[in-house]
């Protein structure tokens, strides 16, 4: 009763008829969207069969120097999106801070959730390290876009107010403190949304796909409960880790907004 | 108080020698755009000169802590910054900021009678109307007590009446107290009949000289 059905290549083409019902949809309504659609669908499907054959060779030949690695490369290429879609809005020493809170917050949240929880053995294990980085390094990256995103407008927004409370006497902190608190708000909101309509509104993406490939459904909520917590932990710390530091580049060293 | 020698800010402002006295009033005048606003930024230390130097009570403000000035020499900006909240949480922001114990109710009403503004302290503030912005934005940096009041145009949402009201308040007030009081303003009345000297910005020149009443 438990046989997996091993999906043929065929199949999976059968799957493009989504697309095709999509695309077509698209067409009649005059929405010119079928080229985003279209290139879109066939990105996916290709990063993902390249990840696929990726990871079946990192699973035979596991190796530290691997999985360091592809954790190297999960972090940069992160690191790197997050810039990309602040859209030049950021400067430099901001751009330093997401870097460095991004990798503190998710590689401390990972070592303790790899070696602490589930306790994976040897420690460069690519079948746990690779895939549970790259659900903390993919959130958190969600939520620190949005993080600077909401910082960086609300300061500017709000740059009235801010120096407005300077001359009052307030420190650079009390100032800023209502866009910070903003920031990690929005940041994490999200994270927290999802956690409220899991298991009633939605399957979670990897729980699906852990019982769609045998896994019993005990086990596969176990995981999810853990990693959700994991997520959560580490979207809060990278955010918090942001917005503390990155609030101080809007002023110099003699308490001025630089804006 | 103030003394400035040879500051220069951007090409907006070029001051080669200012002095202001404290324990009186001065008012600054000057065009739209003549440096008014860049100064009492300046000395509220919120930019720092390019060149030159600016000192407070013989000290160099570029020595002096940004945050320590800043509760000493306190600025009213041009446009009123009116935070969430009422009227209470408005006044009290800038006590919470510095750490100093709040007042009770009985002194915030005073408050308001001394800038004139009929509300009640649970009002929420941004329904108020421009000039009584200003005047809350007033009402609470006197709460806060500081030694020099950096004033940019207090009270150029006011109508003449209200005007002369809060401004002899604040004269008598700061005479009382010991307190400096310099402000911009745009009226040359107010500038004529309140202060003891008025500095004049105007373009190119720097004009500082005693009020013509005394
Ligand atoms: N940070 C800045 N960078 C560049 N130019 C500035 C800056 N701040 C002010 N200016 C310019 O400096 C000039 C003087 O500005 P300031 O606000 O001091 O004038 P003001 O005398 O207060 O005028 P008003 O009476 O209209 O308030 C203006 O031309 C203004 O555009
Ligand atoms: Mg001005």
């Amino acid at each position: 009763m438990n046989d997996i059905i091993d999906l043929s290549i065929w199949q999976l083409v059968l799957a493009f008829v989504f697309v095709m019902v999509l695309m077509i949809i698209v067409k009649i309504k005059g929405i010119s969207r079928e080229k985003e659609i279209l290139i879109s669908s066939i990105r996916m499907t290709l990063q993902l069969i390249l990840t696929g054959y990726l990871l079946v060779y990192l699973f035979n030949n596991p190796s530290p120097v691997y999985t360091i690695f592809v954790l190297l490369a999960m972090e940069s290429f992160a690191i790197h999106n997050i810039i990309k879609r602040a859209k030049g809005k950021i400067n430099k020493s901001l751009r330093k801070i997401i870097g460095l809170s991004m990798v503190v917050g998710t590689v401390s949240c990972l070592l303790f959730f790899l070696f602490v929880i589930v306790q994976i053995s040897p420690w460069y294990n690519p079948q746990y390290f690779i895939p549970i980085a790259g659900m903390l390094i993919g959130n958190s990256m969600t939520g620190i876009s949005l993080g600077v995103n909401r910082l960086v407008d609300g300061m500017q927004a709000n740059k009235h107010l801010i120096e407005g409370s300077l001359m009052l006497g307030a420190t650079p902190k009390m100032a800023s403190k209502e866009v910070v608190d903003n920031a990690f708000d929005s940041a994490i909101l999200p994270t927290i949304n999802s956690m409220v309509g899991m298991g009633i509104v939605f399957l979670p993406g990897m729980m699906t796909g852990q019982i769609l490939s045998g896994t019993s459904p005990i086990t596969a909520i176990e995981y999810q409960i853990a990693i959700m917590l994991g997520i959560l932990g580490s979207v809060s710390l990278t955010v918090i880790l942001f917005v503390q530091l990155g609030y101080k580049t809007f002023f110099n060293h003699k308490d001025q907004l630089q804006i | 108080m103030f003394y400035l020698k040879d500051v220069k800010y951007k090409n907006i402002l070029d001051i080669q020698e200012l002095k202001i006295e404290d324990n009186k009033v001065t008012s600054i005048i000057g065009e739209s755009g003549s440096g008014k606003t860049t100064l009492l930024r300046l000395l509220n230390k919120l930019i720092s000169c390019d060149s030159g130097y600016i000192s407070y009570k013989g000290k160099n403000i570029e020595n002096i802590d940004s945050i320590a000035l800043r509760r000493k020499v306190t600025m009213l900006p041009q446009e009123s910054p009116i935070f969430k909240g009422t009227i209470r949480d408005n006044l009290l922001i800038g006590l919470k900021f510095t750490d100093k114990p709040l007042f009770d109710d009985s002194h915030l009403y005073s408050i308001l009678s001394f800038i004139n503004l009929k509300k009640n302290l649970d009002d929420l503030s941004d329904n108020l109307s421009g000039g009584e912005k200003q005047r809350l934005a007033l009402g609470r940096i006197l709460l806060l007590d500081p030694d020099v009041f950096l004033l940019d145009e207090p009270s150029s949402a006011l109508d003449e009446e209200t005007e002369k009201f809060i401004i002899e308040n604040l004269v008598k007030y700061t005479k009382e107290n010991n307190k400096t009081l310099i402000m911009i303003t745009h009226s040359k009345k107010i500038a004529l009949s309140y202060s003891d000297r008025i500095i004049d910005l105007s373009k190119g020149s720097m004009d500082n000289r005693e009020a013509k009443n005394e």
